[in-house]
């Protein structure tokens, strides 16, 4: 059992390209869910709509990627209200049943055989749309240490996420602690109380769901860039699940909690993968148990079960404020 | 790192993204353009000494039954004027080696295919593959299945018409008791597919490996779906969480941990493979009319219809029913009027996980059996109650009906894979016009 390379793995993963997506994901969903109270379980429609966006200009109509990026935003933007416009009005749970239909819609047209020419079907895409990006990576060589290590394009794009994940949590933290975070919070807690005073709730939902939905389909661009892939069943509704671990795990209506909960998510999972991983390897583990094939599946075994009891025992996570948000908010 | 998604991909895509990450990333973008997952994809890489050996692409070509079809031609195209043409043998089976890197085409000569045997979707004549690195193995696959495409519009639109109404009659048992228990508890179960999955394993492994006759095997796994699934679950999980005062919302969030957990259980334990069930697999179908159906299939369907109808005379006739819509309608109430409130919803889980594992049962005599199974089944299942009216027993039937006919007779116009899809999106419409649901109370509206 190779420790040290359990721990370069580990670091990798907590400070790497998955947890800057989930990150991103996560902080759309605290916009979404933490502020507002919009239970949201469409979020993976979100970030294949960004991966797409990036992708498909690029691929099939030779587009800038710069433009891509433009597109994606102006789709994501699309979609909320398409989303928005019917769902809004509805109560949490039953927004819940219709965002995941949407987001299902999403991913089983993107991997249908009828679109096969411009989306790429079950496959997706793959190929080089990131050029424009990677081209400007100052750090080609990588970086490799004992404890951490990227090769070259996973450290600019690291770098690079990162700095974003910072601006758009400085733009949250900014807008939740105006006046305008106040009535979201107010939207939270009592809808009728704030539509009493004169407020468009269904106008202040929409721009929650905008707002959200924009940093979703960075999380979408992040995706698609880091792995210069887009795969439609990378979307489905396990991403949405796993991204509210994310947020649930740092805590709900806290502004750092997406960052936290997505280290903390990636930290454990490729811990706990490797360290498997390893103990099957060298038969500490017996085959008949858990066979090299079955990591994976025990992984995510754990993540449902941490997810229960998460919910059980510490639904306001590790920096939620119980009287902030207690999410037993009636249904 | 796999990304998190892979977790819907089937077990051959898993494979091959381990074996990819084993030999890390040497093997490259290995990408083959097949058919959906639903047409079934099969990719097998193998990584040889790469340059010398030339790529080899093969495929089995067998019949609806599974049988082999014999001196079917295939022609195969590729870049630089590359063509051969081939005929299966024996065991259906053919292949080409091909020398270069580029696109490849296969395409099956449809005419040689025997009578009552056709491409399940005619634009799947021609299979495309990339080659991008030689040394590898490829398997192209064309869906064959019996003749539909040639019936008349007619015969399909009352055959799609009977698959609707079988398909309506399955999520309507698992729409049920999903709506039951969302009445007397308010608990959105997000696990509710997994009782279906549940279920059906239990009839595969009473059916396939104790070799019991499916007769018997399923109802054993519909009694232990009431007793495991509903009474135990209720009494180990949900009832402890209602007396913490958990909320609502983060006892679906709880239910959806529970279902990605019995999920991977169910893929822990039985492989990510659809499997049927040894008895009745390859049973023939009988025409009625303009219709072929199996006898399997018109036997479990008419359980099932009584399976509805015990369940409605149940709520309707029976104390505890009513009791149910008691506590449905205020639990504070009953409960002040001498309803036993914890029994009443220990009744409806006992109930709806039957009706469920029944649903199960239907899916895995007629279909096979697979660990997503429950997972397929509960967006629709949602999307019925939710056209409804999620909490009313009747919605939930009427809604299970319009889905199910829905998804089968859409495919006379749109490609079957889109099938659900045309379901999602009309649950969407039917939302903006009319929130509430067919039959539901306004109450929903927030």
């Amino acid at each position: 059992m190779d420790i040290l390379f359990i721990i370069q793995q580990t670091l990798s993963a907590t400070l790497g390209v998955n947890a800057i997506i989930f990150a991103l994901a996560a902080i759309g969903l605290n916009m979404h869910f933490g502020y507002t109270g919009l239970l949201n379980f469409g979020q993976a429609g979100f970030l294949a709509i960004g991966a797409y966006s990036v992708a498909v200009p690029v691929i099939t109509f030779g587009l800038s990627l710069w433009l891509a990026l433009l597109i994606g935003i102006f789709n994501s933007i699309l979609f909320a209200l398409l989303l928005g416009i019917p769902t809004l009005r509805l109560r949490a749970d039953y927004l819940a049943i219709v965002t995941i239909a949407a987001a299902e819609i999403v991913r089983q047209i993107a991997r249908s055989a009828t679109f096969n020419d411009s989306l790429g079907g079950s496959d997706g895409i793959t190929g080089k749309f990131g050029k424009e990006f990677f081209d400007l990576n100052p750090f080609k060589q990588g970086l490799t240490t004992p404890i951490l290590r990227f090769n070259g394009n996973d450290l600019w794009v690291v770098i690079t996420g990162w700095v974003l994940v910072a601006l758009i949590t400085f733009v949250m933290w900014i807008m939740v602690n105006s006046p305008w975070g106040r009535v979201m919070r107010a939207i939270r807690e009592d809808e009728d109380a704030v539509r009493s005073l004169g407020k468009n709730v269904y106008l202040y939902k929409m721009q929650s769901l905008i707002i959200g939905g924009v940093i979703g389909s960075i999380a979408g661009f992040v995706y698609a860039l880091s792995r210069q892939s887009v795969q439609p069943d990378n979307y489905g509704t396990a991403l949405t699940f796993f991204a509210y671990t994310v947020l649930i795990l740092g805590g709900a209506a806290r502004v750092f909690a997406p960052i936290v909960g997505a280290m903390i998510f990636w930290f454990l999972i490729v811990f706990i993968e490797q360290v498997l991983r390893a103990g099957v390897t060298s038969n500490v583990i017996p085959d008949w148990l858990i066979g090299v094939n079955q990591v994976g599946q025990i992984r995510f075994m754990l993540m449902g079960l941490g997810l229960m009891l998460l919910m059980i025992f510490r639904p306001q996570g590790i920096f939620g404020d119980k009287k902030e948000l207690a999410l037993d908010a009636k249904a | 790192m796999h990304p998190i998604g892979d977790a819907l991909k089937t077990d051959v895509e898993r494979d091959l993204n381990f074996a990819s990450k084993k030999i890390s990333a040497r093997l490259i973008l290995l990408a083959i353009t097949t058919f959906s997952a639903t047409a079934g994809i099969s990719l097998i890489a193998t990584p040889a000494n790469a340059a010398e050996t030339p790529t080899k692409l093969y495929g089995v070509v067998t019949s609806s039954t599974e049988q082999p079809l014999e001196g079917i031609g295939i022609s195969i195209e590729g870049p630089e004027g590359f063509s051969a043409d081939v005929t299966t043998d024996s065991l259906g089976a053919w292949e080409v080696l091909i020398p270069t890197k580029g696109t490849y085409s296969a395409t099956i000569n449809e005419s040689d295919l025997p009578e009552g045997q056709a491409l399940t979707d005619p634009t799947k004549g021609t299979a495309k593959a990339n080659v991008f690195m030689l040394g590898v193995e490829l398997r192209l696959l064309f869906p064959i299945g019996p003749g539909v495409e040639k019936a008349t519009m007619l015969e399909r639109s009352a055959q799609l018409t009977v698959d609707g109404l079988i398909l309506g009659l399955i999520i309507a048992l698992a729409a049920l008791g999903l709506n039951l228990i969302f009445g007397t508890t308010g608990l959105t179960n997000f696990a509710h597919g997994e009782i279906l999955t549940f279920a059906g394993l239990l009839t595969y492994y009473f059916s396939a490996i104790a070799k019991l006759p499916v007769i018997v095997a399923a109802p054993i796994a519909v009694v232990l779906s009431a007793f495991i699934s509903g009474f135990l679950q209720d009494r180990y999980l949900w009832k402890p969480l209602r007396k913490r005062g958990t909320g609502l919302i983060a006892m679906l969030v709880v239910s959806i941990g529970f279902a990605i957990f019995l999920r991977y259980f169910f893929l822990f334990l039985f492989g990510g493979d659809t499997r049927q069930l040894p008895q009745y697999a390859g049973q023939a179908g009988l025409e009625l009319g303009l219709v072929n159906i199996t006898p399997k299939s018109i036997l479990t369907t008419v359980i099932g219809v009584g399976f509805i109808v015990f369940a409605t005379l149940w709520l309707l006739r029976t104390r505890m029913g009513k009791a149910s819509r008691a506590v449905a309608d205020n639990p504070a109430l009953a409960s002040a009027s001498g309803i036993d409130v914890q029994k009443v919803i220990r009744a409806v889980w006992i109930l709806g996980a039957a009706l469920a594992g029944y649903a199960g049962v239907i899916v895995t005599v007629n279909q096979g059996v697979s660990f997503l199974m429950g997972q397929d089944m509960l967006l629709l299942i949602f999307a019925a109650v939710t056209l409804g009216g999620l909490g009313t027993a009747n919605g939930a039937l009427v809604g299970s009906l319009i889905i199910g006919l829905f998804v089968q007779l859409s495919t006379l116009f749109i490609p079957t894979e889109l099938k659900y899809v045309g379901a999602l999106i009309v649950l969407i419409l039917i939302l903006i016009v009319r929130p509430q649901g067919i039959l539901g109370r306004k109450e929903r509206i927030g």
